[in-house]
C-alpha cells in the first residue's frame, strides 16, 4: 500500500507540470506571435529582419493617445466602481435575506453573454431606446429621439456601465464565495459586540481578510475590461473607439502588413494592462496604509436604512438593467415591426423562432460538447494541481502556475494568431482536440480561480481524519474531500463552462471553420444588426450556461437533502 | 417597576416552533457576580447567548426583556447592547497585530493617538504581554491569545459580559490560570456576567449561581 | 523586404500553374474530382438572406455534383485571411482550410499581392462566357486593378441612398445638396465609422462628384495631387460633420448598425452599397415601408462581389464547381428574386437561351427597388489608393 501511495503522489506531481505543458505552447506562440511581428519580423508577410519600423507606424496612428488613455479610464473606472459597490454592498447588505439569495439571482446574469447583455442594454439606453420610448412622445415631446450621445458618448460611461452590469456579479459572487472561507459570522459578531456598526464591521474586520482572495478576480476584470472588445463595439466611442477595439481593427485591415503595427499595438496594449494592474497594487497599499488609522481610532459609525437602501438599490438596478436589456431583446425575437416611439412592437411574429429554431440544433449541440469537455477537462487539471499543492506541498510548477492567467491578459486577436499557428504546425486545427484545447486556454484561468482559494482554505483535519480511517487517498479524494467541496467544484465548473460558451475568437481560429457554436452564429449574425435575431441568440445562448448554473446550485442541496433524510 | 442594578432577564422564554427550549425564566445577574449556565448539548444554552446578543436565527421565537442596569436592550442591535464575549475561540483579527486588536476595541471617546496607545499597552501590561504590542496574533500561545483577547473585550467598557466555553480549548493547567485570570478582571470591574459551560469546575471557580437547563435532550443542533 | 514578397509570389504561382494547367484542358474532369469534396465557404453571415441563399446552392451542388458545401460564418473577411495568412507562415502550402472566400476588392488586393491566391482561374469555369464583362467592366475590373482571373464575380452592387418617403418627401440629389439640406436638418444623417467600407465610401462617393475632373481618381494618388484634388472634398465634410448625428463626433459601426438608426427615426438618410436592400429591409420589417431608394443625378459608383480561391485551398476542384454554379443563370435569377436576396446579376441577359432570360424577366420588384434606367450606369471605383489615403487624412483630421 505504500508504494502505491508513493505512486499516487508522484503522478499527482505531473499534474503541475502535465498542465503547464498544455499551456505554454500555445501561450509562448501566442506571446510571439504578438511580440515578433511588433518588432518587425513575420516572414510569411515579407518581414524577415528585426526593426522598429512597427512601433513607428504604430505611434504614426491618428488618436492612439487618447485610445489608450480610453482604454485606461474605462477600464480603471469600471473595476472601481465594481470594486465600490460589491463592497459597499457586502458591508451594507450583509445581514439580509437578499443578501443570502444574491448567488442564485446573480448566477443567471454570469451566465449571460457580454454581448448580448451590451446590446440590451444599448437598446435600453439609447435616445431612441426603450426607457426614452416609455415616456415620448406622450411625457417628452419628443416626436423624434433627441441628438444627445447616451451610447457611444465620449468619456465612455456608457462602456463603463455595460461592463459594471456583468463584472458587479462576476466580483460579487466571488466575494461570496471568499465569505465562506472565513469565520465570518464570529468576526462580525466579535467586531458588532465591541460596538462597531454591521457596516463598520464588515469593512474593518471581513473586507481585509477576504480582499487577498478576490484580488486575482479584480485583476482579471482590470485586464478583461481594459482589452474587451465585443461590448467596446457596441458601447464605446468610435473616434478613437478604446485601444483594444482599434488593435483589433488593425489586424482585420485589408492591408495584411497593418498586421506589424497591430502586433505593436497589441504589446501596447500588454503593457498598459500590466501597468494599470501595477497601478491598482500600488493603490490597495496606499489605501491599506492610510485606512490603517481610520480602522484603529475606533470609529463606529451608525449608518441605518438610508445607506443600506442605497446600495441595495444601486446593485439592484444594474441587475435589472441586464434583465429589463435582455428581456426586451426577448421582446425583439417576437417583433414584426416595431419603430419609434412605439414602446412594444407594432406587428408581432413567429417566423424568426420558427426560420431559427431548426438551425440552433447543431450548434447547440457543438456548444455543449465543447464546454463540456473543457470546463471537465479544466476542472480535472485545477483539481490535480490544486491536490498536488496540498499532498507534494508548492513546488516549483505550482510556483509558475501563475503562467496561466496570461491569457487573460493578452489581447485575444493577437495571441490567438500564434496559437493558430502553432495548431496548424501540428496539424491539429479544425479538430476537437484543438478547439477543446483553445477554449481550455481561457477557460482554465477561471476554474482555477473559483476553485482555488476554496479548496487551499479545505480544514486538512478533515483529511486527515479520512486518510486515517480509510487508509486511502483515492477513498478520501472521492469520499470526503469532493463531496465536501461539491459546491465550489461545480461552481467552478459552471464558471468554466460559461466561458466556453462566451468563446468566439477562439473558436473561429482553432476551429477552423469546422465548428459552428452559439457565439459564433450569434456574434456573426450580430453583425447584421438585426435586433430580433440577436434576441433569439442571446436568449438561447444564455439557455445552456444557465442550465449548468442551476445544476450547480440544485445538485449539491439536492444530494444534501437526501443524505439528511437517509440520516433520519 | 423598579429594575436593580446588573444584568435582568425578564420573563424570558424562548422556542422553536412548538418546542419550548427556554421556558419562562426571569433571572437577576448582579455587578461582578458570575452566573454560569450549563446544561447538556442541545438544551439551548448557545440559544440563549445568541438572543441575549440580539443574534437569534429567524426560527427562533421569543418573548420577554432583557435590561441591563435598568436599560431595556431587548430590541437593540448587539452593537449597542455594550456587551462583551469571549468565546471558544478567540478570534482576534489576524490581519492586525496584537496592539491594533485592542486600539480597535478603545471607544471613539478615547482621543489622540499617543494615548490610545498608551491604554492599549497599559492593558497588555496588565495582562503580562508588555512588548507584544507589534506581534501579530498567529505568533501567540494558546494562553497569551486568550488573554489579549479578554483585555481587547475590556477595553470597549462592556457593561455585562457573556463567556461562551472561554476555557474549553486550553489544557487543564492553563485553564486553572486563564480563568482566574479572567474571573479577577471581571471581579475589579465589578461586570455582571454569565458564564456557559460544560465543565463543573469552572462554575466552582465562579463561585456564583448556577442554572441548569432542561435535562431533557434533544437531538436539535442549538 | 519586397523581393522577399515577390519570390514567395513566384514560387506559389509555379506551384499552382501546373495543377491549373491540368484541369484547364478539362472540366469534365473537374467536375469527377470535385465529386464528394467537402468545399468550406468563408463567408460574411451577417446578413440572413445571403445565408440562405448560401444554404439554397449547398443544397443545389449537392443534388447536382455530390458536393457538400458549407458555410464558415465569419464577421470579417479578414479572420478568413489571417487564417490563410497563419497556414502559410506555418508552412502549409497544401490541404489548406479555407476553399473559397467571398471576398471585397481591397481585401482580394491585399491576398492577390501577398500571393495567397490561386489562380487563374475564371477561365476554366463555362459559365464565366455568360458574365457581361463589356456592359459591367467591373466584373473584371476590381477597383481599377484588373482581376486577371484571380477571382469570379457573382453579384453586382452600386451605391443608392435610402430614406424614409414619410418623413422626406424630396430628398437631396447631390453632394452639394445633401449639405444645404444637413444645414436645415441639423443630426440626421451619419454613416458608418471610417474603418468601415461603407465610411469610406460615403467620402469616395462625394468626392466623385466634387472633384473637378473625374478622370484623376482613375490612377494612383499621389502626394503631389492628393491635397488639391481632395480640397473640395474636405471643404465640403468640414462643414458639413458638425451637421450631422451626434454633431459628427460618433459614428455607428458598420452599414447594419447605421440601418437600425434609419428606423429608430434618429437618422433620415442613409447610403447603401445593395440598391435592394431597402425593399429586403421592408418585406423583413427592419424598415417602415415608407422607405424608399434614390441615387444622385450624376450617377454612383458601383462594383462586384467575388469569390476567389487561397493559394493552399484543400479542395480547388470543389470550389471551382460551386463557382461555376453560382453563375449559372438558374443561381443568378434565384439571388436576384428579391425575396432571396435582391442581387442583381453578373451575366449578360443577351447571351442567355430565352428561357434562361425570362428567369430574369418574370421577377418582381421590392417596392423600395430602383429600375436599371434609375440606377443608371454605375460609376468605376477610384483607384484604392485614394480610399487608403482618404482614410489616412481623415483619421489625421478628426480622430484625435
Amino acid at each position: 500500500m505504500k508504494s502505491e501511495r508513493h505512486k499516487g503522489s508522484r503522478a499527482l506531481r505531473l499534474v503541475p507540470w502535465i498542465t503547464l505543458a498544455l499551456f505554454l505552447g500555445p501561450v509562448l506562440a501566442g506571446l510571439a506571435a504578438t511580440a515578433l511581428p511588433a518588432f518587425g519580423y513575420l516572414p510569411a508577410l515579407g518581414g524577415d529582419q528585426f526593426n522598429l519600423h512597427s512601433w513607428q507606424r504604430l505611434f504614426e496612428v491618428p488618436g492612439l493617445t487618447r485610445a489608450a488613455g480610453l482604454s485606461l479610464w474605462t477600464g480603471l473606472l469600471a473595476t472601481l466602481l465594481t470594486v465600490i459597490l460589491v463592497f459597499g454592498f457586502c458591508s451594507a447588505m450583509h445581514d439580509t435575506a437578499l443578501f443570502r439569495k444574491s448567488q442564485i439571482i446573480l448566477s443567471p446574469l454570469l451566465a449571460t453573454p457580454h454581448v448580448a447583455l451590451a446590446i440590451g442594454l444599448a437598446f435600453l439606453i439609447a435616445p431612441s431606446g426603450w426607457l426614452v420610448r416609455l415616456v415620448s412622445p406622450w411625457l417628452t415631446g419628443w416626436t423624434r429621439p433627441p441628438d444627445i450621445a447616451m451610447v457611444q458618448d465620449s468619456l465612455g460611461l456608457a462602456l463603463v456601465l455595460g461592463l459594471l452590469i456583468k463584472e458587479v456579479p462576476f466580483i460579487l459572487l466571488m466575494t461570496l464565495s471568499a465569505l465562506n472561507q472565513v469565520p465570518t459570522r464570529e468576526t462580525l459578531l466579535t467586531a458588532r459586540s465591541l460596538g462597531y456598526s454591521p457596516v463598520a464591521a464588515w469593512l474593518k474586520v471581513v473586507l481585509p481578510r477576504i480582499y487577498p482572495q478576490i484580488r486575482l478576480p479584480i485583476y482579471a476584470v482590470l485586464a478583461f475590461s481594459m482589452s474587451v472588445v465585443d461590448v467596446a463595439v457596441v458601447l464605446a466611442p468610435t473616434t478613437p473607439p478604446p485601444l483594444s477595439v482599434m488593435v483589433f481593427r488593425m489586424f482585420m485591415d485589408r492591408d495584411l502588413t497593418m498586421i506589424f503595427p497591430a502586433s505593436a499595438g497589441a504589446c501596447l496594449q500588454f503593457l498598459l494592462v500590466a501597468a494599470a494592474i501595477g497601478a491598482w497594487r500600488l493603490g490597495e497599499i496606499l489605501v491599506a496604509r492610510g485606512a490603517r488609522p481610520w480602522m484603529l481610532r475606533g470609529h463606529r459609525k451608525r449608518s441605518g436604512p438610508p445607506l443600506y437602501y442605497a446600495w441595495g438599490g444601486l446593485v439592484i438596478s444594474l441587475v435589472a438593467l441586464s434583465v429589463v436589456g435582455t428581456l426586451t431583446l426577448g421582446l425583439w425575437s417576437f417583433a414584426h415591426t416595431w419603430f419609434y416611439p412605439l414602446a412594444l412592437p407594432s406587428a408581432w411574429t413567429l417566423s424568426h423562432w420558427l426560420r431559427h429554431l431548426p438551425d440552433l440544433a447543431g450548434p447547440a449541440l457543438t456548444t455543449l460538447l465543447l464546454g463540456l469537455a473543457a470546463a471537465s477537462l479544466a476542472l480535472v487539471l485545477a483539481l490535480g494541481c490544486l491536490q498536488n499543492e496540498r499532498v507534494n506541498g508548492v513546488g516549483p510548477a505550482s510556483r509558475m502556475l501563475w503562467l496561466l492567467y496570461l491569457p487573460l491578459l493578452v489581447p485575444q486577436i493577437a495571441f490567438l494568431f500564434g496559437a493558430q499557428m502553432l495548431l496548424v504546425r501540428l496539424d491539429l486545427d479544425g479538430t476537437w482536440p484543438a478547439l477543446i484545447w483553445a477554449h481550455l486556454l481561457f477557460v482554465f484561468p477561471y476554474v482555477f480561480l473559483a476553485l482555488a482559494d476554496p479548496w487551499r482554505a479545505f480544514d486538512p483535519r478533515y483529511r486527515n481524519t479520512a486518510l486515517a480511517l480509510t487508509g486511502s487517498r483515492l477513498r478520501t479524494f472521492f469520499r470526503v474531500e469532493l463531496p465536501m467541496m461539491l459546491k465550489p467544484v461545480l461552481f467552478a465548473f459552471a464558471i468554466g463552462f460559461a466561458v466556453s460558451v462566451g468563446q468566439y475568437l477562439s473558436t473561429i481560429f482553432a476551429g477552423g471553420g469546422r465548428f459552428t457554436t452559439l457565439t459564433v452564429e450569434a456574434v456573426t449574425l450580430a453583425t447584421g444588426n438585426d435586433r430580433r435575431v440577436i434576441g433569439i441568440y442571446a436568449l438561447t445562448q444564455a439557455v445552456l450556461p444557465l442550465l449548468v448554473y442551476g445544476m450547480a446550485i440544485v445538485l449539491p442541496a439536492f444530494l444534501q437533502r437526501r443524505q439528511e433524510r437517509r440520516n433520519r | 417597576m423598579k429594575h436593580p442594578d446588573g444584568l435582568l432577564l425578564h420573563r424570558v422564554t424562548i422556542s422553536l416552533g412548538a418546542l419550548a427550549l427556554i421556558p419562562e425564566t426571569t433571572l437577576t445577574v448582579a455587578p461582578g457576580e458570575i452566573t454560569t449556565v450549563m446544561g447538556p448539548s442541545g438544551t439551548g444554552k448557545s440559544t440563549l447567548l445568541n438572543y441575549l446578543c440580539g443574534t437569534l436565527a429567524p426560527a427562533f421565537s421569543a418573548s420577554g426583556q432583557i435590561f441591563i442596569h435598568g436599560r431595556d436592550i431587548s430590541a437593540l442591535p448587539i452593537e449597542k447592547r455594550r456587551i462583551g464575549i469571549l468565546f471558544q475561540d478567540d478570534l482576534l483579527f489576524p490581519h492586525m497585530s496584537v496592539g491594533e486588536n485592542l486600539l480597535f476595541a478603545l471607544p471613539r471617546s478615547v482621543k489622540g493617538r499617543h494615548r490610545r496607545q498608551d491604554l492599549a499597552e497599559q492593558a497588555l501590561d496588565e495582562a503580562g504581554l508588555a512588548g507584544y504590542y507589534q506581534r501579530s496574533p498567529g505568533t501567540l500561545s494558546g494562553g497569551q491569545r486568550a488573554r489579549v483577547a479578554l483585555m481587547r473585550t475590556l477595553l470597549s467598557n462592556p457593561e455585562i459580559i457573556l463567556l461562551d466555553e472561554p476555557f474549553a480549548k486550553l489544557d487543564t493547567e492553563l485553564r486553572t490560570v486563564i480563568r482566574q485570570f479572567v474571573f479577577a478582571h471581571i471581579a475589579a470591574r465589578a461586570l455582571p456576567t454569565l458564564l456557559v459551560t460544560h465543565d463543573i469546575r469552572d462554575a466552582e471557580a465562579a463561585g456564583g449561581p448556577l442554572l441548569s437547563l432542561g435535562a431533557r435532550a434533544t437531538d436539535h443542533q442549538s | 523586404m519586397k523581393k522577399g514578397v515577390l519570390l514567395t509570389l513566384i514560387v506559389v504561382v509555379a506551384a499552382c500553374i501546373p495543377a491549373a494547367a491540368q484541369v484547364a484542358e478539362d472540366w469534365e474532369s473537374i467536375v469527377d474530382k470535385a465529386r464528394g469534396q467537402t468545399v468550406y465557404w468563408n463567408a460574411w453571415a451577417g446578413d440572413e438572406n445571403t445565408n440562405s441563399f448560401i444554404a439554397w446552392v449547398g443544397r443545389r451542388v449537392k443534388e447536382d455534383y455530390q458536393i457538400d458545401l458549407r458555410h464558415v460564418k465569419i464577421s470579417l473577411t479578414s479572420e478568413s485571411v489571417s487564417r490563410v495568412v497563419a497556414e502559410k507562415a506555418a508552412g502549409r502550402d497544401t490541404g489548406g482550410s479555407v476553399d473559397m472566400i467571398w471576398i471585397n476588392g481591397e481585401n482580394f488586393l491585399a491576398m492577390k499581392d501577398q500571393g495567397l491566391l490561386f489562380g487563374p482561374f475564371t477561365q476554366l469555369l463555362p459559365n464565366f462566357q455568360l458574365v457581361d464583362t463589356e456592359g459591367k467592366p467591373t466584373t473584371i475590373i476590381d477597383f481599377t486593378v484588373p482581376v486577371e482571373g484571380m477571382e469570379a464575380p457573382w453579384r453586382m452592387a452600386q451605391i443608392v441612398y435610402v430614406y424614409d418617403a414619410l418623413r422626406l418627401p424630396e430628398p437631396p440629389r447631390s453632394i452639394p445638396g445633401l449639405l444645404e439640406w444637413a444645414r436645415e436638418n441639423p443630426g440626421r444623417i451619419t454613416h458608418p465609422q471610417i474603418r468601415n467600407f461603407l465610411g469610406s465610401t460615403f467620402l469616395k462617393q462625394a468626392l466623385y462628384e466634387l472633384v473637378e475632373d473625374a478622370d484623376v481618381l482613375g490612377k494612383p494618388a499621389t502626394d503631389a495631387n492628393f491635397a488639391t484634388v481632395t480640397a473640395p472634398l474636405w471643404a465640403w465634410y468640414e462643414e458639413l460633420k458638425p451637421l450631422m448625428w451626434r454633431r459628427g463626433e460618433q459614428f455607428p459601426e458598420s452599414g447594419p448598425a447605421m440601418r437600425q438608426l434609419l428606423a429608430d427615426n434618429e437618422i433620415d438618410i442613409m447610403i447603401s452599397f445593395s440598391p435592394n436592400e431597402a425593399s429586403t429591409a421592408i418585406s423583413k420589417g427592419l424598415l417602415p415601408d415608407s422607405v424608399r431608394t434614390y441615387v444622385l443625378d450624376k450617377g454612383t459608383i458601383g462594383n462586384t462581389s467575388f469569390n476567389a480561391i487561397p493559394y493552399n485551398a484543400a479542395n480547388k476542384e470543389g470550389a471551382l464547381v460551386v463557382i461555376n454554379f453560382l453563375l449559372s443563370p438558374e443561381s443568378q435569377a434565384h439571388a436576384q428574386n428579391p425575396e432571396v436576396m435582391g442581387n442583381f446579376t453578373v451575366l449578360d441577359l443577351d447571351r442567355l437561351s430565352p428561357e434562361e432570360r425570362r428567369l430574369f424577366t418574370d421577377l418582381p420588384r421590392g417596392p423600395a427597388t430602383l429600375s436599371d434606367a434609375e440606377l443608371g450606369r454605375p460609376l468605376p471605383e477610384p483607384h484604392p489608393s485614394w480610399m487608403d489615403r482618404i482614410v489616412a487624412a481623415w483619421e489625421q483630421r478628426y480622430s484625435r
